[in-house]
């Protein structure tokens, strides 16, 4: 008999980490489907690597699901039509991070999908498709890591040449504050993410599989320990709350005990780490032959009245969610796109959600201003929290002297921009912000 | 409200509560158990020597900005109330005015403003004053009071503890003959025995650092390495020869040790940054705290101690570095 979940003593990672308040306002909110916007504007690349080459032209009529733009090259990815239309101007427009990418915008009429994609809710447990087969499907429905990093899927299934993985890792550790995205999907979809769970083995060729997630979702932990009882490969494991344990190298070092390497990757230790909605949309490419047209985005804030988490067309204008969860509280100061410790504030709600934003965060006003800086005082709570063992006062000493190749040698591009430091400096010093400025500098060393 | 007045600002978005000030008023919470201690056992001595010393801290600070530095007063982060609250609690509590005027100006002026105010002093600005003070001073801050509750500001005199075992050591008595003329250890852990004002009581102190590691304001390491240290190594000299050597648990129940390791050794400022560097920290206050108090011509050595490894930190803080992810060799 296998051990029940619970049974199971918490596991963490080892170096720094800190506690910022849950504040999980949208736990409880059910999926629910945001209604058709009238427009949406889909940026082409959404992804880490080649920026996908499009292939409509203004005034084509498209279906849902259809491709738009297709990949260049193995480390680019397909953008489809998340809504039937026609197709309006391509032109470059602002992202949610602020910077000017094309995109390409389609006026919505109807809700006309591909008739190859199996849009029924059945479950489809039985996986046809091979190794070689898994990939291209993957590939082909432009699934990107939906954690926020956008590093295509295909590219992480494939077992890199020369390398042995021994062990895949779901994250469902949902670790930013605020965010319930995964949370509801785990607690929704379980066992189209445990066939995801098999896909990804079955494409890697591994033997086991572990589910992380955080002890603050004992529903989901128990959830899945029950669809997984009789299963001898796929093991749910509980972790201690903390921040930032949905970092693939916390993660990692928390479940596993394994670290990564600097500068290596996971696959290096024998591990791929995939996240839980990533998980459901290599699910839904591989049994229902759905690409990534839509996604799960929490909707959330303080003084938000109804904080949500919907199913969202990718290119719908923020502004449509921040409606349809009750419109933009009269105190918001701040919004940001993703979770308070390391998603990015939006001046303009218009920009388009895309494949790796999982949630949509009004902050209020008081809570934005920066408070009074003091010096350092030494306290050492930044290298306390550094989950990367980084001494961040120094970096920020030596990133305001301009002292790159010190920085480089104080090992500040390993820094994973958690922000864990600058969430506890007692001095409220902008470390990240000079950390930034010190790793952009440090890379045009080279 | 309009778009346009959204805030963009590099994550993270929010910020723990713990600031400055926070902490400062936590350390001030923190230290009031021991100081009601010296009341009952001081009565207004204690009242007078604490209030005064926090009024010229505070003041001095303020003065310096506002009139040296001609900039903003810098003295509602909290921290110059705390060396004004240290610096008494390092000194008799029937010290006159005018040398605690003297010990505060020297404290603030050139043990922490003058290298540039908060956080970039390298002493610990009380411990430069008390010691600056004992060199000056040496016969008022060694006449100590005792602690015999009373509300008139003109009470008995007499030693410490280790002031009793340092001189009839010397004077070629043993320790089991020095134990017999001094209080219990139980009345040492409550705090009835004579010393500065705030060192008296273990207890109190104990109360101070629960609710400072409760509130997350300073970690275990620095205390516990250092109480143990020096309970440790006068351990292994009364296991010797306990005739010639107290007992550990005299040595951590008198004087400043706890005082030291919980107030004065957790400086930030002077304190290194990384839990590796407060353990090694912690050890050389403790080595050397009993050093001088076993072999040095003063009978206390806290205060010394903690002066000489804050010299160090820097060093400390340059070679004994975290432990970095992924970066085993
Ligand atoms: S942002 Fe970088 S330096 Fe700061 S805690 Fe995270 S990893 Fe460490
Ligand atoms: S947390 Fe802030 S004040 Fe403390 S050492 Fe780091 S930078 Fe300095």
């Amino acid at each position: 008999m296998k051990n029940r979940a619970f049974d199971k003593e918490l596991k963490t990672f080892r170096l720094g980490g800190v506690h910022p308040q849950d504040n999980k306002l949208s736990a409880s909110a059910p999926l629910a489907q945001l209604p058709l916007p009238k427009q949406v504007t889909i940026p082409i690349i959404q992804h880490i690597g080649a920026p996908a080459k499009v292939v409509v032209q203004r005034g084509d009529t498209v279906k849902v699901g259809q491709v738009i733009a297709q990949h260049e090259g193995f480390i680019s990815s397909n953008i489809h039509a998340s809504c039937s239309g026609r197709i309006g101007i391509i032109e470059e427009v602002m992202d949610s991070s602020g910077f000017k990418h094309l995109a390409v915008n389609i006026r919505v009429k109807g809700d006309d999908w591909l008739e190859t994609i199996d849009r029924t809710d059945t479950l489809v447990e039985e996986i046809s498709l091979s190794r070689d087969e898994i990939v291209a499907r993957v590939m082909e429905a432009g699934v990107v890591g939906m954690g926020g990093a956008g590093f295509p899927s295909h590219a992480k299934i494939k077992v890199p040449e020369g390398k042995t993985i021994d062990t895949l890792i779901i994250n469902g550790v949902e670790c930013e504050p605020y965010l319930t995205a995964d949370h509801r999907l785990m607690l929704e979809k379980p066992r189209e993410i445990i066939v995801g769970v098999r896909i990804l083995m079955r494409a890697l060729g591994v033997s086991r599989a572990i589910i992380g997630i955080e002890d603050n979702k004992h529903d989901a932990i128990e959830l899945f320990d029950e669809w997984l009882r009789e299963d001898k490969q796929i093991e749910v494991q509980p972790l201690e709350v903390q921040y930032p344990q949905g970092g693939e190298k916390q993660l990692i070092q928390a479940v596993l005990d394994r670290e990564v390497p600097s500068g290596r990757l996971p696959a290096d230790v024998g591990v791929i780490v995939h996240n839980v909605g990533t998980t459901f949309a290599i699910y839904e490419a591989v049994q229902k032959n759905k690409p990534l047209v839509e996604r799960v985005v929490t909707v959330t804030g303080k003084d938000v009245k109804q904080p949500s988490n919907f199913w969202v067309r990718i290119g719908t204008p923020v502004i449509e969610l921040i409606t349809a969860a009750g419109g933009l509280p009269e105190s918001t100061g701040k919004v940001v796109s993703g979770g308070p410790m390391m998603g990015k504030a939006i001046a303009d709600l218009e920009v388009p959600v895309a494949k790796g934003t999982s949630g949509i965060l009004m902050i209020a006003q008081a809570e934005t201003k920066r408070a009074e800086e003091y010096n350092c005082v030494h306290c050492g709570k930044c290298i306390e929290a550094c989950p990367m063992g980084l001494e961040p006062y120094r970096l920020l000493l030596l990133s305001k002297a301009g002292q790159s190749e010190k920085s480089k040698r104080e090992n500040v591009l390993d820094c994973i921009e958690c922000g864990s430091c600058s969430f506890v400096c007692p001095s409220n010093r902008p470390i990240l912000d000079y950390i930034r400025l010190s790793k952009t500098k440090v890379k045009k060393l080279k | 409200m309009s778009q346009s007045l959204l805030t963009v600002a590099p994550s993270p978005h929010i910020h723990t509560e713990l600031t400055i000030p926070q902490v400062m008023r936590g350390v001030i919470i923190a230290m009031v158990p021991a100081l009601l201690v010296s009341v009952y056992n001081f009565g207004l001595g204690a009242v007078y020597v604490t209030g005064l010393s926090i009024l010229f801290c505070a003041g001095a600070e303020w003065a310096i900005c506002k009139f040296l530095l001609k900039r903003e007063p810098t003295i509602t982060d909290g921290s110059a109330v705390i060396t004004g609250m240290l610096l008494a609690f390092n000194v008799p509590s029937n010290l006159p005015w005018y040398i605690i005027l003297i010990g505060s100006l020297v404290s603030v002026g050139i043990g922490k403003m003058s290298f540039g105010g908060l956080g970039n002093n390298p002493f610990n600005p009380a411990l430069v004053g008390r010691v600056f003070l004992l060199l000056s001073f040496p016969v008022e801050m060694t006449s100590w009071p005792q602690a015999v509750a009373t509300w008139s500001l003109d009470g008995t005199t007499g030693a410490t503890p280790l002031g009793i075992l340092k001189d009839g050591l010397r004077a070629g008595e043993t320790v089991p003959a020095l134990m017999q003329q001094m209080p219990s250890y139980t009345d040492f852990f409550f705090g009835f025995q004579g010393g500065s004002l705030g060192e008296m009581s273990a207890f109190a102190l104990l109360i101070g650092l629960g609710y400072m590691l409760y509130r997350k304001i300073i970690t275990w390491h620095i205390p516990v390495t250092m109480i143990a240290t020096v309970f440790v190594m006068t351990g292994i000299f009364w296991f010797i020869d306990p005739t010639r050597f107290a007992s550990p648990l005299f040595h951590v129940l008198t004087g400043g040790v706890m005082l030291g390791a919980i107030f004065m050794a957790t400086d930030y400022v002077t304190s290194p940054v990384s839990h590796k560097g407060m353990i090694v920290f912690a050890i050389g206050c403790g080595v050397l705290t009993v050093l001088i108090r076993l072999f040095g011509a003063y009978p206390e050595g806290v205060s010394f101690a903690i002066l000489i490894m804050n010299a160090f930190v820097p060093l400390i803080n340059t070679y004994l570095k975290p432990v970095r992810y992924g970066r085993k060799k």
